[in-house]
């Protein structure tokens, strides 16, 4: 593995493989735009990506569906080949590489070694800690283990899903893993977020493009997550705004405001409450989003998004305990619990309320009792 | 769990039985108050006198003519600003959504924008009813720390929720949990203070209206 001061810079790599200086700025002004910068940053960016060296990556799964790797192999800008052979040296990765067992263990070994301190750590998924960490094993060693050393030499960490971000499903009520979030694990560490299940491939990929750039984690929200994408809600990016400013709603998925575009608020859209850059960027090369499908925002990227009651249970339902939503069945029988107890409580006091008047009113005939017979 | 979560799930449950058990209390507590017994003789028959009650409900909500121009002023604002309430807290699509999940229904919205126009007109009346409270020499001496309290919990819920609207002060989630934590506190404070008129106002004017119409007076 070559140190990282040996390697060719991102420019000579292009230059060796024939991207013309053109092509390589107009990528450079689309990654600008993504990455919501100014029209004169895209000129920076191409001088300081041509001159960067390929930091080396090391990407750590644990419990997670491999979503997000599906994912991010969907990027077009970049695409998963630009990005893991021109813009990052992807040195360990079990699931893309093609060296296997201690083979691969060893490339990662090596790659630590050789980039102690400057290395990007991309993790996907929560880490088991439960009944010390045996829920996930690789290699022999627990995933907490493994999170722990790879971790110690990394420059920064970027979590990549729900699930390395904030726990995500397996973090779910009742958690019989103990799985936890990588930022809880890796105190002291930089840590970027990039959730959602999974997050959309180009915001990932601006991710890892932005800290090859500028060299430092981007500006984070209060969840660590980038604020260039993850600053504005679903819901005030959502082509479907303007129905829901009108009030006008689809009740159903199948009913006339459904077939209309009308806003999915009422279907349970959690767009209001879900900060991602999926009404901007979209998916698929931009072609469409969740909600531009004909259905309502889960809320993927937020925290605890699987234990918050039903996915169709609208924003403003009321919630409680476990089972979510609650009826009017519910409503109705707690209502009238608290109705006998008001109503025991409301006798009581007037009960004693009584009494203390007859005893007040008893009091002057007694004591005029006593002065008689004196 | 985070604001919004506690809020709208454990915080609104109590704030809820809370409700309940203090409305019933105070219902009850004036149900059972001891009357004496009305030994005059009834100058209108029972018909008449429930009638009379029945009126009394809107005459005594109307202002009187001869007192009309000393109280128009309470009157227009007190009218303006719960014609505001009711359509904000009632008529707003959330709302439908929020209160229709007790009954299992849900009623027609108004849209966002006349709601808010709406709820900005009801934040302006209730800041002039504070500064006429306060200004007002009687009002002020009259006023207590129900009055304050209870005016605030309103408001509170009234600007948290421009603000939810607005995306202003903090992100939406936050002011949204904010918002109805507000709201719990509403419910909370409801049976134990002067916002508990709603419940009396009418009862209270009926009974008024059966007793003078028994002893013969026009209600």
């Amino acid at each position: 593995m070559a140190r990282p001061e040996l390697q060719p810079t991102i420019g000579e790599l292009l230059d060796r493989q024939g991207v013309s200086r053109r092509s390589f700025v107009k990528y450079c002004t689309a990654m600008a735009s993504l990455l919501a910068l100014p029209p004169h940053a895209a000129r920076a960016m191409a001088e300081q990506l041509r001159a960067a060296r390929r930091p080396s990556v090391i990407y750590l799964s644990f419990q997670e569906c491999t979503g997000c790797l599906e994912s991010l192999t969907r990027s077009f800008a970049p695409t998963i080949e630009n990005l893991i052979f021109n813009v990052v040296s992807l040195d360990y990765d079990d699931t893309l590489m093609a060296a296997a067992g201690s083979q691969a263990e060893e490339a990662r070994e090596q790659a630590m070694r050789a980039n102690y301190g400057k290395y990007l750590l991309v993790v996907d998924g929560a880490v088991p800690t439960g009944d010390g960490g045996v829920y996930h094993c690789a290699a022999g060693r627990t995933g907490l283990d493994i999170l722990t050393d790879c971790a110690k030499g990394a420059a920064a960490i970027v979590c990549v899903g729900t699930c390395a971000s904030f726990g995500g499903l397996p973090f779910a009520d009742p958690n019989p893993t103990g799985a936890r979030a990588i930022s809880t694990l890796v105190p002291g560490k930089p840590v970027v977020n990039v959730s959602g299940c999974p997050p959309i491939p180009e915001v990932i990929a601006g991710t890892l493009l932005q800290y090859v750039t500028s060299g430092r984690v981007p500006d984070l929200d209060e969840h660590l997550r980038p604020t260039v994408f993850f600053g504005n809600s679903i819901h005030d990016r959502c082509y479907r705004r303007p129905f829901y400013d009108q009030g006008k709603f689809a009740k159903t998925f199948d009913d006339e405001g459904a077939r209309n575009g009308w806003c999915l608020y009422e279907l349970g859209c959690k767009g209001p409450t879900t900060y991602n850059a999926c009404a901007t960027i979209k998916w698929n090369n931009a072609v469409s989003f969740p909600i531009q499908s004909g259905h309502p925002c889960l809320g993927c990227a937020e925290p605890d998004f699987w234990d918050r009651g039903s996915f169709y249970s609208p924003i403003p339902s009321p919630r409680w305990g476990k089972a979510g939503e609650v009826s009017p069945a519910q409503a109705a029988a707690i209502a009238a619990g608290a109705a006998v107890a008001g109503a025991a409580i409301g006798v009581g006091s007037v009960l004693l309320g009584r009494r203390r008047i007859e005893r007040h009113q008893q009091e002057p005939k007694s004591q005029s009792g006593k002065g008689n017979e004196e | 769990m985070d604001l919004v979560d506690f809020a709208r799930g454990p915080a609104l449950k109590v704030a809820f039985v809370i409700f309940f058990i203090g409305v019933v209390w105070r219902l009850v507590n004036v149900l059972l108050l001891r009357h004496k017994r009305n030994l005059s003789e009834p100058r209108r028959s029972v018909g008449a006198s429930v009638w009379g009650g029945l009126k009394a409900m809107g005459s005594r909500s109307w202002p009187h003519p001869e007192f009309i121009k000393r109280t128009i002023t309470g009157e227009a604002l007190g009218y303006s600003y719960h014609i505001g309430l009711f359509i904000v807290i009632l008529l707003f699509a959330p709302h439908i959504i929020f209160f229709g999940s007790f009954i299992g229904m849900r009623w027609p919205a108004l849209p966002n924008g006349l709601v808010t126009i709406f709820a900005v007109i009801t934040v302006t009346l209730f800041v002039a009813v504070l500064f006429r409270r306060l200004a007002h020499p009687v009002l002020r001496r009259l006023s207590n720390f129900d009055d304050f309290f209870s005016w605030f919990v309103v408001a509170l819920l009234l600007v948290t929720g421009l603000m939810a609207t607005a995306h202003v002060g903090a992100p939406y989630p936050t002011i949204l949990g904010l918002h109805i934590l507000s709201f719990d506190l509403l419910l909370i404070w409801y049976p134990f203070g002067k916002l508990m008129h709603a419940f009396y106002i009418f009862p209270t004017r009926a009974v008024d209206g059966y007793l003078l119409t028994r002893k013969g007076a026009p209600s």
